[in-house]
């Protein structure tokens, strides 16, 4: 058990690291989607400027893009949603584990 | 598990609540409208078989035992999470991880598409991240290819007994850069390079996206290791009824 803990901790804190190094290594970059890169090596390929035959149907709706505060809006909506859903299920496991102990001890 | 590891738990959570908040741009996934027409229409048909059978063999999961909702909808969960965070990598730029993986270790590859195809949908049309048209691509790239990787890499490990741990993280890691090597073959078939076609196009993406890609693939794999963990530890009986766990293993 204490094994496990110490392996959940060593793990958590590599992710973390991986992710949040570059950010301190590289000064100054972009940190842009790998989706615009995408559309770049597109142009280089074809030798054209690639013109999209087809707009996202929300950018039809409101008519221009999506602004950026509202992007991240919905980003952090979908997040939510998974954490709540994974939050909600995780909290009733723990808490059966805890009960059946309860019950065995009895 | 006692008070600290709750505590930990309870952290992560947290920790993913602090990078879903960071400051987002388009990352990965075949934009809207990128994909010609004929092409849209021959992904989105591949993925209809994989989609049925998917469909299928989760409801066979529900009928053989209820209480496995818990873990799909887990699965689920895992995706919607973990493809919504944008994490900056080594080279500059952001991209985001899969989470296929580890509902194709605990649920099977198929059924993944299912709950891979409910988070594209959503991503395209509210996000228009990704695509409408290029949906059947994307699918195909993200909740059929990389799934059937990590779940035959997940199968092979065992068969091999390698250690559990390191399997679901061998899994869940390639299963994710794996979506990447498919999704640059997709736009190099769609956009093969003048001199030395679709090969040099391929290995022109590829080099877009595996560097970016790399570092988050190993997170995806430590993340998926940790929820089997947390699930082991307190869903045992739940990994027994979809057969993860043999009936009598800790």
């Amino acid at each position: 058990m204490k094994n496990k803990k110490l392996t959940v901790v060593i793990l958590l804190v590599v992710a973390l690291l991986i992710a949040i190094v570059p950010l301190f290594v590289l000064k100054g970059a972009e940190f842009g989607g790998s989706d615009d890169a995408g559309s770049v090596a597109i142009s280089e390929i074809t030798g054209t400027e690639y013109e999209p035959w087809f707009t996202p149907v929300m950018e039809t709706w409101i008519h221009g893009e999506i602004p950026g505060e509202v992007e991240s809006l919905l980003f952090c909506v979908q997040t939510g949603i998974g954490v709540g859903i994974m939050a909600f299920i995780m909290g009733r496991f723990v808490e059966r584990t805890k009960q059946e102990k309860l019950r065995k001890a009895s | 598990m006692n008070f600290r590891q709750k505590m930990i738990l309870t952290a992560s959570i947290a920790m993913a609540f602090v990078f879903g908040i960071t400051p987002v741009t388009n990352a990965m996934h075949i934009m809207e409208g990128y994909l010609p027409p004929a092409f849209s229409i021959a992904w989105g048909a591949i993925c209809i078989p994989f989609l049925a059978m998917g469909y299928f063999a989760l409801k066979k999961t529900i009928e053989n035992d209820r209480r496995s909702i818990t873990l799909i909808a887990m699965a689920g969960a895992f995706i919607f999470v973990v493809s919504s965070l944008k994490i900056p990598s080594v080279t500059g730029s952001c991209s985001h991880m899969t989470g296929t993986g580890l509902g194709a270790i605990l649920l099977g590859a198929s059924s993944v598409s299912i709950l891979g195809i409910i988070v594209l949908i959503f991503q395209a049309v509210l996000l228009a991240h990704g695509g409408l048209t290029t949906l059947g691509a994307n699918t195909f790239s993200m909740a059929i290819a990389g799934p059937l990787v990590s779940f035959g890499l997940y199968k092979l490990c065992t068969k091999l007994k390698v250690n559990k741990y390191v399997s679901v993280f061998l899994a869940a890691s390639f299963g994710d850069l794996f979506t990447y090597c498919v999704t640059s073959l997709q736009l190099a078939l769609a956009y093969p390079s003048q001199v030395g076609g679709v090969q040099v196009s391929a290995a022109k993406f590829l080099a877009v996206f595996a560097p970016t890609q790399l570092p988050l693939a190993i997170i995806e794999g430590i993340l998926s290791v940790l929820v089997i963990i947390g699930l082991e530890t307190y869903a045992a009986s739940e990994l027994r009824g979809i057969g993860f766990l043999k009936v009598g293993e800790q």
